[in-house]
């Protein structure tokens, strides 16, 4: 069940690497020198964490450097959850086609629970408020041939908790953990 | 929020340089100096407009487990279930959807073994099943909201 490796890079990860992830956990400090200052607190100079960041960014450990915005802050009222009850055979071709639409943020194929929960793809999508979103989904029906298919938009109320995964534990507690990032 | 803010957070979503001054080459691209990016970006960490700024990690890609959760509550239970669920460190956000399947929350753990640990306590604790809906693929998207 595992997702699908998409390049042929090496992933693993040594004691190093995952100093360095346990030393950004909070984020990258806020100073001239970033890298220089998280080495610092990783044991390992700035050369050393700009390579190793690279190597991550390019085997895809990180999908991503960069800012996570909070939608909701910036006027994204509306945060629509939208799962299809879509043929197996057709998940990946039905995925990417949903995926292709730039109002789609994420899209998921997920395991169904049956029988309760049926549906198992899910893309969000995010407007101003819930019409726009309703025109957006309207839209994706149509243009992804999706009419024969069972679907539900599910809308966000409240949001309790929004933070940056924690993977590894501190710093000072990894020192000891190998490659597994174990615990 | 100003224009600039704008400008720093529709640049900065589509990454950060990894080198020796990062800032001031990103600064240099928005034609403002190191010391403007950095107090607009802490300010915006401040006023919680963005959440963070550093990596983004693929879970399983670091061994690590991560799953999509999700419990069907009757509504005078919600906030005491709320509270259980919420103060679990693996419980990474949580969303209220107005369904019956009305708690949405993101497991991110240590190990791919420890979903199903915290699945059964949460269960234990609260008396009501967690439904488990692990990711079998991603499509790609170009995450980004205009700001």
């Amino acid at each position: 069940m595992g997702l699908e490796n998409t390049n042929g890079y090496d992933l693993s990860l040594d004691e190093r690497d995952c100093r360095l992830i346990a030393a950004l956990q909070n984020g990258l400090p806020l100073v001239p020198h970033p890298y220089a200052a998280i080495g610092a607190s990783a044991g390992m100079n700035e050369a050393e964490v700009i390579a190793r960041l690279h190597r991550m960014l390019e085997s895809g450990v990180v999908k991503r450097f960069g800012v996570v915005v909070r939608h909701h802050e910036l006027g994204y009222r509306a945060n629509a959850m939208v799962v299809w009850d879509v043929p197996d055979e057709r998940a990946t071709e039905l995925g990417q086609r949903v995926a292709s639409h730039d109002f789609v943020t994420l899209c998921y194929r997920r395991a169904r629970c049956l029988p309760d929960w049926p549906y198992n793809l899910y893309c969000m999508i995010h407007g101003r408020d819930r019409n726009l979103v309703h025109n957006k989904v309207s839209y994706l029906i149509k243009a992804c041939d999706l009419q024969a298919l069972r679907h539900e938009v599910l809308f966000s109320l409240q949001r309790f908790k929004q933070r940056g995964a924690r993977y590894v534990r501190p710093a000072a507690e990894t020192a000891n953990l190998g490659p597994a990032v174990g615990g | 929020m100003d224009a600039l803010d704008r400008a720093i957070i529709n640049a900065l979503q589509d990454g950060f340089p990894i080198s020796e001054r990062p800032f001031a080459e990103a600064a240099a691209t928005l034609d403002i100096s190191e010391g403007v990016l950095i107090d607009r970006i802490e300010s915006l960490l401040d006023t919680g407009v963005l959440s963070r700024f550093g990596p983004m990690y693929h879970a399983e890609r670091l061994g690590g487990g991560l799953s999509l959760a999700v419990m069907k509550l009757a509504k005078g239970d919600f906030d005491q279930v709320a509270e259980i669920v919420n103060a679990f460190p693996e419980v990474a956000h949580n969303y209220a959807r107005d369904h019956e399947f009305n708690m949405w929350f993101v497991l991110a753990t240590e190990t791919t073994q420890r979903i199903s640990e915290v699945i059964d306590q949460i269960e234990q604790e609260t008396g009501y099943r967690v439904y488990n809906m692990p990711k079998l693929a991603e499509y790609f998207v170009g995450l980004r909201f205009e700001a």
